[in-house]
């Protein structure tokens, strides 16, 4: 069964662990600019808001890669970037609707969420359950994914 | 079924792959001119600055792959189609038949009209042979003439820049990248060149290049002249599609006119990537756009009605672009230079060399451009290409344009 994340804005106190655990997993430094996962902060409305790759089914990082550098891993759904392969040209950070693509200038390579391999760290670091990773199926990501259909020039396309 | 596809570029190889994940038992053939295994010219740059090798160009890293799911890639020249037989014929093989056909032979680059450019000591940026020819010509010390300071040109500045070479670029247009930088962007880039030492000539054209032995000499137009070791032409492309003369196939400025079907004018042809004229997502209009995103885009639906016409419709792609200027970096979508009555914001950090600029219609967004930034700049892409109403949070962006994430936040999950 596979799992995704799963983001409840309601819980979520702005408490940036989920900044903090990711960065260090995949970066090595507590530094919330290097996280893949973003809290959002609604000042006005007093709200905050965790957000990072749902790992879409429209792939559109992966389609728009020139050399094949982005690949989804069967075992957790995610769609991952190999750094080795990775030349740094961007295309998928313009090419990703939802803008979790980013570019890394020290590394000159792509970032993005790879689920941490099956075991996210923004999860198991979040103090309120705002995000877990639970079976894809339950998740409450049908309202982001569901726009995607306006992007997807192909929305009939049987494949 | 017997598919045939012209062109081993992104849009060529994503139909042939699509193709066959649809019917298992097609005969599928890519023919493409070039010798080396299907590669990226998006990769060039990057192989230029010795960050990665060719192989890291290609398109598909496994040797076998094309064999493996049954796609069989022949390079030879495509010389004519006839599609009364629905055949075509090969340079130096047979000829072949086909039921459908895919014209994705892409585009070459047009060298300016201008005595001497012929020469030995002028090359082209597009092949990894023109890429090859680069490295060989470039010495630390070395003096290189660019020609042309659009995207091409601006993304290989790093390469020249840090093989040491001294550099002078010639840009007919009032500022670099004009095709998709505005004013501002564009004249904070050439500043960006010019502190890292390059000498940017806007306004300006070759006017000839003159052999002198062990030289070049480039006259530029205002009486000037430059001494170079090494010229590059990056003076834009044309399309491809010579060999379809006497087919009957409408053509727009060279390129392949296509319909919602990615159809060609005659019944069976099919074109996609830099060689067609489709639809633009934003404006409705038929152009070029010669990008990466709408050839794989291009590839992936002509490959869904070649296998079952009239399966999938083409809306219109969207054009958007992304640059690495020496380390800097500039985006651009859609719209990015504004409708009538279109309403406009910006924030500009010159010092820094930050700059955003949004379009809106109405209250939707309908370009960008921007410099300086590589966080969460696909976002821009899901507002224009959402078409969202951003109701109160157009004039939160026109506040701060920085807002883009928690605008598409707010009107995508009315979180906010």
């Amino acid at each position: 069964m596979l799992r995704s994340l799963t983001i409840d804005p309601d819980k979520c106190t702005g408490c940036l662990q989920c900044e903090m655990a990711c960065s260090y997993e995949n970066e090595g430094v507590f530094n919330p600019a290097k996280s893949r996962i973003k809290v959002f902060t609604f000042h006005d409305e007093g709200r905050f808001v965790p957000y990072t790759c749902t790992q879409c089914d429209e792939a559109w990082c992966l389609h728009a890669c020139p050399v094949d550098a982005i690949r989804m891993n069967r075992e957790t759904g995610a769609m991952e970037v190999s750094d080795s392969v990775c030349v740094g040209c961007k295309v998928c950070t313009i090419a990703c609707p939802f803008g979790t693509v980013n570019y890394n200038q020290d590394t000159g390579k792509v970032i993005k969420c790879d689920l941490c391999g099956g075991d996210p760290k923004c999860a198991s670091a979040c103090p309120t359950a705002a995000i877990t990773y639970v079976d894809a199926d339950a998740t409450g990501l049908d309202k982001m994914r569901a726009w995607a259909a306006r992007t997807d020039n192909a929305a009939s396309a049987s494949n | 079924m017997k598919h045939v596809i012209i062109g081993a570029g992104p849009a060529g190889i994503v139909a042939a792959e699509t193709i066959r994940k649809l019917d298992a038992d097609a005969t599928i053939v890519v023919v493409g001119d070039e010798p080396e295994p299907p590669y990226s010219r998006m990769a060039i740059p990057y192989l230029l600055t010795r960050s990665i090798g060719e192989q890291g160009t290609y398109l598909r890293k496994q040797d076998d792959h094309f064999r493996q799911v049954g796609i069989e890639v022949v390079v030879d020249r495509v010389a004519s189609v006839n599609p009364g037989t629905r055949s075509l014929l090969l340079a130096d093989g047979p000829g072949m038949q086909y039921d459908t056909l895919l014209v994705a032979s892409g585009s070459t680059p047009i060298l300016p009209p201008v005595p001497g450019i012929g020469g030995d000591r002028v090359t082209s940026c597009w092949t990894l042979e023109d890429a090859r020819r680069i490295a060989a010509g470039i010495r630390p010390g070395s003096s290189v003439v660019l020609i042309g300071a659009g995207f091409i040109g601006c993304i290989i500045l790093e390469a020249l820049v840090s093989s040491g070479a001294r550099l002078t670029v010639v840009e007919m247009g009032n500022r670099m990248v004009p095709r998709m930088l505005d004013e501002t962007c564009g004249t904070l880039l050439e500043k960006w060149c010019n502190s890292n030492g390059i000498t940017v000539m806007t306004g300006s054209q070759v006017e000839a290049v003159e052999d002198q032995g062990d030289s070049a000499l480039v006259r530029i137009s205002g009486g000037r002249s430059v001494e170079a070791q090494l010229v590059i032409s990056a003076a834009g492309v044309r399309a491809n599609a010579g060999f379809l003369e006497g087919a009957g196939v409408d053509l727009s400025d060279g390129a392949v006119v296509i319909d919602e079907y990615m159809c060609s004018s005659v019944s069976g042809i099919y074109a996609a990537g830099d060689v067609a004229c489709g639809r633009d997502f934003s404006t409705g209009e038929y152009s070029v756009q010669a990008i990466q995103p709408t050839a794989v885009e291009h590839g992936r639906l002509a490959a869904n009605n070649m296998v079952k016409h009239g399966s999938v419709t083409h809306q219109g792609s969207m054009v958007m672009n992304v640059l690495d200027t020496i380390g800097l970096i500039s985006a651009s979508y859609g719209q990015w230079d504004g409708v009538a009555g279109g309403d406009s914001a910006t924030l500009e950090d010159r010092e820094n060399y930050r700059y955003l600029q949004l379009q809106f219609e109405g209250d939707r967004l309908i370009g960008a451009n921007t410099l300086g930034m590589t966080q969460h700049i696909g976002v821009l892409r899901g507002l224009v290409q959402g078409r969202f109403s951003l109701g109160a949070w157009k004039d939160r962006l026109k506040d701060n344009p920085l807002l883009i994430m928690e605008a598409y936040l707010a009107v995508t999950q009315g979180t906010g």
